[in-house]
């Protein structure tokens, strides 16, 4: 007995070695999910592997992929950056799987990004980031700057009238890239250095009352002030609160967020924050069937119908049945024919649109403004008229001006030097 | 600029319309009961663009008797039944209670059911408008606090339908705190016409000394070159004089603020930190647990929040007793069966009080879930204390400096003057000596540690009204703690005092130079090169007990 498991398991091994993708000898498709379940991020991602659950389970009961049933493989790698990179590993050579849904904060991105590319793995992201990276492995179905941030500042500029900028983020990659490329752009649109004004704190920074006392300041100056927040995670929860303390409402200084979204509306009380707004590409209060539809499979399979929903589950949404259509194009699973079927694939998205995914890897998305109500929703006061496609490459950024991404043959560059007309490879 | 410009016409019609009948517009003038019920039946169904003409038509039509309309909807309270597009004034107590009212008589309306109830959205634009459409109407309608600050609103928008209204309040004002708001507005008006010099030189006196946002950027703006730039040499220099008075007395405000937040930031420090120097202080016990012992006190005021939803701004004063009590059981109980037995072993207390802080964080993730929990703050917690338009004072800030400052003499109190204080002190003193004068030192172990838990159990239910109660609450709090006690001096009261207020103050004036992250760092170094120079802390304990 103790023979014939050790015979099979020789034998095993022996056929994973001979094909070398995993899948072909198996009769289910692995989906991997890789979002922090425990940790400080923990509040963000477990929504969005309970959503790839959702979606796996839907496609199982329309009869699975390729006719195999799909398998999901959740691992935590609890908030810490680096066991990103190893539970990416460990997805790709010991489990298997196909394709990875996962990821939040960009740090945790770029964590993985060495390994996909040298294991040569597929991973979909699904969270609004910074751009300046375009990789072959990886599909940005979240923002970049200027699906969110540029049209942001342009829509306070011009319908608001506002002539002063405070940019205050956390102190990470996210907004202080973000942050460079604003304050660019406001420069090239006119704006004083002295009308600017820049904040960083740590994460879950809670003494904000002389940060608010100094946004007030600058704001008295008599021209109409805003604050542009990428203020990250539960450190705005205190920030609100300290604006609504010092008598600073959305009429005095608006707040404009990247980052706050109905799931972190839903932990807090949302009175101080009315009327200040958020920019995103998705919002639940929005109106269409589609929209309705996706909440209500929301609440029944998360059997709870105060759970909101939010944009980075609709990247999700979109992420997820865009690899479905790949593979079904492709008629196999294999990254690189998944990776050029991606190309050009449409879904609807949430919003009554459709998404389209480019050729650098980046989606198509309308971007929408929306005011904060006493109800924890937005209530939409701008969108744009169709869809923005992502770039990956800022135009306001010195170094970043001349690339472009494009993935399709023959250029299949990241980063494509228009200049010099060369691809420098790789990830700089 | 259309709706505006539609807007400006509607004002001006209507304030032409005041000015022809003024004793109408002392008493409520007579509503037109022809229009206004059905622009009423418009704000269920006007979009954003339309909604700030509508208001404005709404005012017009029905005069200062629609104030009470206007505000609700500013406060996002006006709903609407969906078949019958009847207006109803629907409030949200913080247990979540509905109370349906009609909007003008506030008489409550048992007939409307909740479930059939729509909003009506409003935006910022129409915020704007709103406010100032109140505080038109509210110049004559308030009370004196609020007639003021209806002044004090039209001061950024001095146009010709505010400058209608001001001189019409002015006729007959009795209140010196709205007249003298008034004047100010009346003043900076003057200065921008172009009244002879000698009246013009009488309201930049009228102005000298005023704190106000707008006057400040009006005297600013003529000392400009890019902006209105006076030409008149004499009135010239009495704006630069007196822009220069007011920057010294905005100055010295601003000095005023920072030395508050830097002792308020101080008394948060305190607060996390006192519990600590009873148990590390004074009894000698590394624990790092003890940010979990505050986590567990904001935990309870959220429990206690929810027991009593219809009681929030007493659940405060029911959750620092209850929180104390959690907190002190805890740490009793982790004294009782843990830290007892590693008695004398410094670095095994350390990791067994760190492993009891993880299973802690981990039981209350499992129990509440790893989302932030939301506490509520009592209505006497919020909004501010506003001293001058320059220097306003946070009441949940001013509250907690309070409550830190009682907490830490209640302490001292306990410790110097009573019996339980005295045994404490002999134990820490001498283990040995006190035990052979009968006092039962384990009981006085587990007591004193239970102190300490319990009031970082209060300094908990303090923590809650300013950040986030989460599993992570005590992790942001713990290396502060320790930084104050050891800065402070190991096992004096008195030392964490001075500790962290000091601390607390030096980081809020390092602040605005150097920013959050490195005011943070500095400190830091500051301390480790303080302790090399005084290892024993800015309050080192003297004697034989200390060696």
């Amino acid at each position: 007995m103790r023979n014939t498991s050790f015979l099979s398991q020789t034998l095993l091994t022996a056929t994973a070695c001979l094909f070398s993708m995993g899948a072909y000898a198996q009769d289910t498709i692995k989906v991997g999910v890789l979002h922090s379940l425990s940790g400080t991020m923990a509040i963000s991602e477990t929504t969005l592997k309970d959503t790839v659950l959702m979606m796996v389970e839907e496609q199982n009961a329309k009869g699975g992929v390729l006719g195999k049933q799909l398998e999901a493989v959740v691992v935590d790698p609890a908030s810490d950056w680096p066991l990103f990179a190893e539970r990416t590993r460990q997805l790709l050579s010991q489990d298997n799987v196909d394709v990875i849904f996962g990821a939040w904060t960009s740090v945790s991105r770029k964590a993985m990004l060495p390994v996909l590319e040298e294991l040569n793995g597929l991973l979909f992201y699904p969270v609004q980031y910074e751009g300046e990276e375009s990789s072959k492995n990886i599909f940005y179905t979240g923002a970049a700057p200027n699906q969110q941030a540029i049209p942001a500042v342009d829509y306070l500029m011009n319908d608001l009238g506002i002539e002063r900028w405070v940019l205050a983020g956390t102190d990470y990659v996210y907004p202080r890239t973000t942050n460079r490329i604003l304050e660019a752009y406001l420069k090239a649109e006119g704006v004083a250095d002295a009308d600017i004004m820049i904040n960083y704190t740590p994460f879950s920074h809670s003494d904000w009352q002389s940060i608010v006392a100094d946004i007030s300041r600058f704001g008295s100056a008599g021209k109409a002030t805003a604050v542009v927040s990428t203020i990250n995670g539960d450190a705005n929860v205190p920030f609100y609160r300290e604006l609504g303390n010092q008598g600073i409402s959305s009429l005095d200084i608006p707040v404009i967020a990247f980052s706050v979204g109905e799931e972190e509306l839903s932990g807090i009380d949302s009175r101080p924050l009315v009327g200040h707004m958020a920019a995103w590409n998705y919002f639940q209060s929005i109106d269409t069937t589609a929209n309705d539809e996706f909440i209500a499979q929301w609440h029944d399979f998360i059997g709870n119908s105060d759970r909101v929903t939010n944009d980075p589950m609709e990247a999700t949404y979109i992420g997820f049945n865009m690899w479905v259509k790949a593979v079904e194009k492709a008629g196999t699973t294999d990254v690189d024919a998944v990776e050029q079927a991606m190309i050009g694939i449409e879904t609807p998205n949430l919003s009554g649109g459709i998404a389209v995914m480019n050729k650098n890897h980046h989606l198509s998305k309308p971007v929408l403004i929306g005011e904060i109500q006493s109800d924890g929703q937005f209530q939409v006061v701008w969108e744009t008229d169709g869809v923005v496609p992502g770039d990956a490459w800022s135009d306001y950024l010195p170094g970043s001006k001349d690339l472009m991404s494009d993935w399709t043959y023959p250029t299949r560059c990241g980063n494509y030097n228009t200049v010099t007309q060369t691809c420098s490879g790789g990830t700089p | 600029m259309r709706t505006l410009l539609l807007l400006i016409c509607c004002l001006v019609f209507q304030m032409a319309a005041a000015q022809q009948a003024p004793d109408s517009a002392q008493s409520t003038p007579e509503r037109d009961d022809n229009v206004l019920p059905s622009l009423l039946l418009e704000l269920t169904e006007a979009n954003f663009r339309r909604m700030p003409t509508l208001v404005t038509e709404i005012e017009q039509a029905g005069g200062r008797a629609v104030l009470p309309l206007l505000t609700v909807l500013q406060d996002g309270q006006l709903y609407y039944q969906v078949d019958t597009r009847e207006l109803v004034r629907r409030q949200e107590s913080d247990g979540g209670r509905v109370t349906l009212t009609d909007v003008f008589s506030d008489n409550e309306r048992i007939d409307v059911d909740n479930q059939s109830l729509e909003m009506v959205r409003i935006n910022n634009r129409l915020r704007a408008v709103l406010q100032a459409t109140i505080a038109r109407i509210k110049l004559f309608e308030g009370n004196d606090a609020e007639r003021a600050e209806a002044a004090s609103i039209m001061l950024s928008n001095l146009d010709e339908d505010n400058l209608v209204v001001l001189n019409e309040a002015i006729a007959d004002e009795q209140v010196p705190s709205v007249a003298a708001m008034i004047n100010v507005a009346l003043a900076m008006n003057l200065l921008v016409t172009d009244a002879p010099q000698a009246e013009r030189l009488a309201a930049v006196e009228a102005l000298n000394g005023n704190l106000e946002g707008p006057v400040r950027n009006l005297l600013r703006s003529f000392l400009d070159e890019l902006g209105r730039n006076e030409q008149d040499l004499e009135v010239r220099a009495a704006m630069a004089s007196a822009l220069a008075s007011i920057e010294r007395k905005v100055r010295f405000y601003q000095l005023m603020e920072q030395a508050f937040y830097g002792l308020s930031l101080g008394s948060v420090l305190l607060l996390a930190a006192i519990g600590l120097a009873v148990t590390f202080g004074v009894m000698g016990v590394i624990n790092m647990a003890h940010g979990e012992m505050l986590m567990l006190g904001a935990y309870t005021t959220y429990v206690v929040q929810m027991l009593m939803p219809e009681f929030i701004t007493y659940s405060l004063w029911v959750a620092i007793p209850a929180a104390f009590a959690v907190s002190g059981l805890v740490g009793m109980f982790i004294q009782r069966f843990v830290i007892r037995y590693l008695n004398g072993r410094p670095l095994e207390t350390l990791l067994a009080t760190f492993g009891i802080s993880l299973i802690l964080q981990q039981a209350v993730r499992t129990i509440f879930s790893p989302l932030n929990r939301l506490v509520v703050s009592p209505e006497w917690m919020s909004g501010s204390w506003d001293i001058n338009p320059v220097l306003s004072l946070t009441n949940n800030r001013l509250f907690i400096l309070l409550f830190s400052i009682i907490v830490f003499v209640i302490l001292l109190l306990i410790l110097k003057k009573t019996s339980l204080g005295l045994q404490v002190r002999a134990v820490s003193q001498n283990r040995d000596m006190a035990k052979a004068m009968g006092i039962r030192t384990d009981w006085v172990d587990a007591m004193t540690f239970g102190l300490g838990s319990g009031v970082a159990g209060i300094a908990g239910v303090a923590l809650s009204q300013l950040t986030n109660v989460g599993p992570n609450l005590g992790q942001d709090y713990i290396i502060d703690s320790f930084m104050v006690v050891v800065f402070g001096g190991v096992g004096n009261l008195w030392g964490t005092l001075v500790g962290a207020f000091s601390l607390g103050v030096a980081n809020k004036f390092m602040e605005p130079m150097t920013g959050a992250v490195l005011a943070k760092i500095i400190t830091l170094v500051f301390i480790i090169l303080f302790i090399q120079i005084r290892p024993k802390g800015l309050f080192p304990q003297k004697g034989r007990a200390a060696e």
